[in-house]
């Protein structure tokens, strides 16, 4: 197998990257376009730290192999702040103290996303699901619920999107 | 079979640090020109929020805004030292050591603001939004950014403060054991409610109620957040968390998080907890540490709940369902002798 160059649209860039053979989505976005929201954590789809939106739904980029990305619209953590602002769900994330160490909350925030987007007001159990593919270990979960909860409170008070 | 309710509870008396034959913490403040105050450690914030309360100690010390002041942790090569991030010891050790240097650098301040305001330093106040003035005479003030550029560009003075905390070593006394081991003690208890299914083993947290008393609380929203954290962590480590499921045979090993299983947001009760601030003679502002004792408590208190639910005496964690079901039979064959 041989190198190979694909485009994709990162966070409304257009991209063209070289990747070898089997390199995953996570690979382009961390090493090739520095990227570095998107963590590394399990690199085996069991922690969602690596958690991203392609085509707006929610996936793991270590389980995605970069060609299937081909054409694809990725958006990172990076892609919230486009106007380098905190969008309304990072703000409930601050607000709840929904992060400890840290290291899952871009994914968490990426999850939250998603699911806000396709259910702008979920119950507390639609969003205990919408979460469930990611780990945290330090806060216990009940201050992520709570951001998400407050978020969605706030996108419907002033109607607008998640970010 | 049935589902079946029992509650349990734990206390827990938790040291904060150890003597460990001497554990210091070291600190140094220093003003920049800008009229900030850069706090410089080795210590390690895990996440839990240690810049955040050595930014509050250190602003009320110095009687400047919060806003002034930039902690630089971790960096264990060029910082002064510190002995670690562990046994809850870091705002309690790393406290001490801030306010320390944070006194010294305070006078500093002082003493090149009194030049300015030819007075005596003694005779000086903060008003904690950034200005320095004459006790009782507000009128005759400087602004903490005058005093840091007349330092640095008309005295050629640096306003700078060093702080060594140390917990002594405590030889142990040969003949009564006796020696003082920890700074001071934090204290907690735990009343959990469960539901265990007898036909399937599996455990549900129902309710997780906690009273922990802490000292004086230097920060309260993240006191919540360990206590909230360590309950989930407890739960882990009570029904699910295992390196050697099949213990003691060390193999199979989990690899990766299909087989290490750990809680996540479903498995989570809500988890109410009150906090008793009693402040710690030793501590800063009073402060003890909260960091590891809020895992302590919910383990044994859970484990203890599955008891009072079963009428067993399960002495192991995690309590899988395996256990549980064991458990049962044994209490059976016991009955049915």
């Amino acid at each position: 197998m041989e190198d190979k160059l694909i485009r994709l649209t990162v966070n409304g860039r257009d991209e063209a990257v070289i990747i070898q053979p089997l390199a995953t989505l996570q690979d382009v976005l961390r090493d090739t376009l520095e990227l570095t929201a998107v963590k590394s954590g399990c690199g085996q789809g069991g922690c969602g730290s690596c958690s991203v939106l392609v085509d707006g739904e929610l996936r793991l980029s270590c389980l995605t192999l970069a060609e299937r990305a081909e054409g694809a619209e990725v958006t990172t953590l990076e892609g919230l702040n486009a106007t380098n602002a905190i969008v309304p769900l990072q703000q409930a994330f601050v607000e709840n103290y929904a992060a400890q160490c840290g290291y899952c909350t871009a994914g968490m925030v990426m999850a939250a996303k998603a699911l806000l987007d396709r259910n702008p007001a979920p119950s507390r159990d639609e969003i205990v699901e919408g979460l469930s593919g990611n780990l945290c270990r330090c806060t216990g979960f009940a201050p992520i619920v709570r951001a998400v909860q407050q978020a969605a409170q706030a996108l419907s008070d002033t109607g607008e999107e998640a970010s | 079979m049935a589902k079946v309710r029992g509650t349990g509870f734990a206390a827990v008396n938790y040291p904060t640090g150890m003597h460990l034959g001497g554990d210091p913490t070291q600190s140094l403040i220093h003003m920049t020109p800008a009229g900030d105050f850069v706090v410089t450690m080795a210590s390690v914030d895990l996440g839990q929020g240690l810049r955040t309360v050595l930014a509050q100690i250190a602003a009320e010390t110095l009687g400047v805004p919060y806003e002034s002041i930039v902690v630089e942790t971790a960096d264990t090569d060029t910082g002064p030292h510190c002995t670690g991030t562990f046994a809850s010891r870091t705002t309690h050790r790393a406290g001490n050591a801030v306010v320390m240097a944070a006194q010294e650098a305070r006078k500093a301040m002082l003493e090149v603001a009194g030049e300015l305001l030819e007075a005596s330093p003694e005779d000086l106040e903060t008003d904690g939004d950034g200005n320095i003035h004459i006790k009782g005479v507000a009128e005759r003030s400087v602004s903490v950014g005058e005093v840091a550029g007349a330092a640095h560009f008309g005295y050629g003075k640096t306003i700078a403060g060093r702080g060594a905390y140390l917990k002594p070593p405590s030889p142990m006394d040969p003949e009564t054991g006796e020696c003082d081991p920890d700074s001071t003690q934090a204290h907690a208890c735990t009343i959990v409610e469960v539901e265990v299914d007898t036909e399937t083993g599996m455990v549900e947290v129902l309710d997780m109620k906690s009273v922990y008393e802490v000292g004086q609380q230097v920060n309260p929203d993240l006191v919540k957040g360990q206590i909230v954290g360590g309950s989930w962590m407890g739960i882990g480590h009570a029904l699910y968390e295992t390196t050697a499921p099949g213990y003691p045979a060390i193999d199979p090993a989990p690899v990766d998080f299909q087989n290490y299983l750990q809680p996540g947001a479903s498995e989570m009760p809500e988890v109410t907890c009150e906090v008793l601030e009693y402040p710690a003679e030793s501590g800063p502002y009073g402060g003890k540490g909260v960091g590891e004792m809020v895992t302590n408590g919910p383990i044994p208190a859970i484990v203890n709940a599955i008891n009072n639910a079963l009428d067993v005496r399960i002495t192991q964690i995690p309590v899988t369902p395996e256990v549980i079901l064991r458990a049962l039979d044994e209490k059976r064959a016991q009955a049915g002798g």
